[in-house]
């Protein structure tokens, strides 16, 4: 599969990034494993020791299995202002793990990021694609439990 | 074809999104698809409409009228009363403070003082659609450049119109273009920053995902002027619809003949591409935006040479912000005077903010360069919520810094906000009410700046970690006499050493809040005590012995079983093992508990005899 996402981009460096981000977002799991970064060091010709450069540089990369539903709760001051810190305590205690962890069941990883600017609906957050904005604790548990059931 | 008798315009940028405009959206559909109504009214997804604290927001045309907060139940309603009956729906309306109805979007006092130029489209049009945008003179400007203007000459009316980078350096747009356009290289790139990280700024998301191809348009007649046949968006890959609605822009205007060979019939052919970032502030800055492209480390490099003149693999480059490229094609059909005649003497036509934090409109605005700090917070944004006070405003993100009331009649432009030590930035206005505590805050922003250095150089990556540091410690009664000065030697040296203008302002919220609040760290340092309450160990909690009723319900909920009493002696709180976590004061029913500022003095004395423990035993 990695060799075949590594085929729609031309074998030129500045493609690393984009690969990447397909990898990722192709794996079940939200992560890029070993194998991958050889593969894609292979297919690009470049050492993987410049691979997990890039891939530990950016914030959004996880070099570790992470789960099917990633939460990011944004950190930065017009949240903050707004209250995201009751926020992250309430998914904390939700979800029943610490910023950077995966639910036992493998349905959530919470993470903190940085402005996901929907500043005018602060406090925001991130569930993969999707923005919530507005959030009171009452509205967390509401998103959190709507997406259990879906599962 | 048929007519449609009604156009709705439901806002569907990321804040409305977030608020939930996809479904009010979809009801509409089915509701109007229920009653027959498919073929009468015109449902339309727009760009941000600005006020997004009232999101999901939408405007009903003919008329203009404005709803706020419209939920998927009321969606019968408006169909039911608006549509077919012609009475539009009043409780959705906004109201003055008289309550009396705002009937149009134009009587709105949020959109009066504001003057769009880059965003006259956001939240009007349909974005994905080309048609739409060419129904507004779109694409006009780069003809006209294309068929009848040279390339200096395209030059010169950005240098005449005064047009200066939106990103926030402030540089005047003609002196880079000029540099690359002298410059006789074969190969040249342009690149489009919407690699927007400032917290509290959202303009560039808004304009991408609003108004795409004004965007593209901007970015086409800018690399006709430097003579540029490659173009790359640099979009943050946490703006996913951002970059779905730039990649579709460029799919159709190459499918209507607007980019690829020979546009217009010209010599000119310019193909462009997408590159999406992977969570790092520092790539905003063009240096490391271009390593990034490149596919590596987003790491600074030291300028000169600047990107103008070495910059995407070697190449001459632009790097011009979203906005800067959006104001470019207005310039070019209404003219530089026109556009000149709005600003300050060295801040020409309009700037676009977003407004957060304590104001009642929060959202995006534009509004002519000049207007006061004044206008902008209480005219355009509403003033403070609720019944609070302005007391702080960072403009400028974690770049700029921290203005007060005495700077509300300051007018907004590069030099003045600078000259106060604020700058323009990006255009994030954070607004902060008077229970802020301005020494917390400037502890948030330099944790952001200390979590983004990408850590290349000794000054931002161990400096503004040293200066975290001290502010940690003074956040936690722990300060000690010259730590301010501290902070500012810190601060100075790294303004001057740090690589990159990102390490070279992150000391600013701090050197300026020590400018205009100095008593607030003082009070810190030496009281030990946070006056707003919000530094936890500066504050404590106590329970007003004459207004507890001896119920026992916060004694049962503390976590830490740390107060105790009875129903004849009251309660009271073992102060040295108080978690602070405002348990008992959220259950008490009675309002007896209540935060206090200043350390408690049972605190500070098994502190002062644990630092006198630690000396003798150093010793």
């Amino acid at each position: 599969m990695i060799k075949e996402i590594c085929k729609k981009y031309a074998p030129h460096k500045d493609n690393l990034i984009q690969i990447l981000h397909e990898i990722q977002n192709a794996d079940p799991q939200h992560y890029i494993s070993n194998e991958a970064v050889d593969t894609v060091a292979e297919y690009l010709n470049i050492p993987a020791n410049h691979i997990y450069g890039v891939l530990t540089f950016y914030t959004m990369y996880s070099t570790k299995p992470r789960g099917k539903n990633i939460i990011r709760l944004c950190e930065s001051p017009p949240c903050y202002i707004k209250g995201s810190e009751n926020i992250l305590r309430k998914l904390k205690v939700l979800l029943g793990v610490n910023v950077g962890e995966t639910t036992k069941d493998g349905l959530f990883t919470l993470e903190l990021c940085a402005c996901l600017g929907v500043c005018g609906n602060a406090p925001v957050m991130m569930i993969n694609d999707d923005f919530y904005g507005d959030l009171t604790e009452e509205k967390v548990e509401e998103i959190i439990d709507k997406i259990r059931e879906m599962r | 074809m048929s007519l449609k008798r009604i156009d709705l315009l439901i806002c569907c940028g990321s804040g409305c999104v977030s608020a939930g405009a996809i479904k009010i959206k979809d009801q509409f559909h089915s509701v109007l698809k229920d009653k027959g109504l498919t073929n009468e009214i015109n449902i339309i997804e727009t760009g941000c409409m600005g006020p997004c604290d009232y999101g999901p927001v939408m405007v009903i045309y003919p008329e203009g009228v404005f709803y706020k907060k419209v939920t998927p139940e009321d969606v019968e309603e408006i169909v039911e009363e608006h549509f077919l009956k012609g009475r539009p729906v009043k409780r959705l309306m906004l109201q003055d403070e008289e309550e009396k109805n705002y009937l149009t979007n134009k009587e709105i006092p949020f959109y009066q003082k504001q003057v769009k130029v880059a965003l006259a489209n956001c939240g009007y049009i349909d974005p994905e659609s080309i048609e739409e945008y060419i129904a507004t003179g779109g694409y006009e400007a780069l003809g006209t450049v294309l068929t009848t203007m040279t390339s200096q000459q395209t030059i010169d009316v950005i240098k005449k119109s005064g047009l200066r980078g939106r990103g926030g350096g402030g540089f005047p747009t003609h002196l880079k273009w000029q540099m690359v356009h002298d410059n006789p290289s074969e190969e040249k790139y342009f690149i489009c920053n919407g690699d927007e990280g400032d917290p509290g700024a959202f303009m560039d998301r808004s304009l991408l995902e609003g108004d795409p191809h004004r965007v593209l348009e901007g970015m086409m007649i800018a690399a006709y002027a430097i003579g540029a046949k490659n173009g790359f968006f640099y979009i943050r890959a946490e703006y996913p619809l951002a970059i779905k609605r730039i990649k579709l822009a460029i799919q159709k205007a190459k499918e209507a003949g607007l980019m690829g060979e020979n546009i217009f019939g010209s010599n000119f052919s310019f193909e462009a591409e997408v590159r999406t970032g992977a969570g790092a502030f520092v790539c905003g800055e063009e240096t490391a935006l271009i390593h990034s492209i490149e596919g590596q480390r987003g790491n600074p490099t030291p300028k000169p040479p600047y990107p103008a003149v070495q910059g995407l693999l070697k190449k001459p480059t632009i790097v011009n912000n979203v906005e800067t490229l959006g104001n470019i094609p207005t310039i070019i059909l209404k003219g530089a005077e026109w556009f000149s005649s709005m600003g300050t003497q060295t801040s020409k036509g309009t700037k676009v903010f977003a407004l957060t934090g304590d104001v009642r409109n929060t959202g995006l605005v534009e509004v002519p360069m000049g207007i006061t700090l004044r206008e902008l917070i209480f005219d355009v944004g509403g003033g403070i919520i609720g019944d609070h006070k302005f007391k702080a405003v960072q403009l400028g993100g974690p770049s700029g810094g921290c203005l007060t009331t005495q700077h509300l009649d300051v007018p907004i432009d590069y030099e003045s906000l600078k000259e106060r030590g604020a700058m323009m930035g990006s255009g994030g206005v954070i607004i902060m009410n008077e229970e802020k505590c301005m020494v917390n805050v400037a502890k948030f922003f330099m944790d952001f700046c200390v979590d983004e250095s990408c850590g290349k150089c000794a000054p931002c990556r161990i400096g503004l970690k040293q200066m975290l540091e001290i502010l940690k410690r003074i956040d936690s009664g722990n300060g000690k006499e010259g730590d301010i000065e501290e902070l500012q030697r810190l601060g100075e040296t790294i303004s001057k050493l740090a690589l990159c203008g990102l390490g070279q302002t992150a000391p600013n919220p701090v050197l300026s809040t020590i400018r205009y609040f100095r008593d607030e760290y003082e009070a810190h340092i030496r009281d030990k005590s946070c006056a707003n309450k919000v530094c936890l160990d500066l504050m404590h909690f106590e329970i007003d012995k004459s207004r507890c009723i001896g119920c026992s319900l916060c004694s049962r909920k503390c976590p830490t079983k740390c107060i105790s009493g009875s129903r004849e002696d009251k309660y009271t709180i073992n102060q040295l093992s108080c978690i602070k976590c405002g348990t008992c004061m959220d259950v008490c029913p009675v309002k007896a508990i209540s935060k206090v500022p200043g350390m408690h003095p049972d605190v500070k004395a098994k502190r002062e005899a644990e630092a006198i423990k630690q000396q003798n035993q150093d010793e």
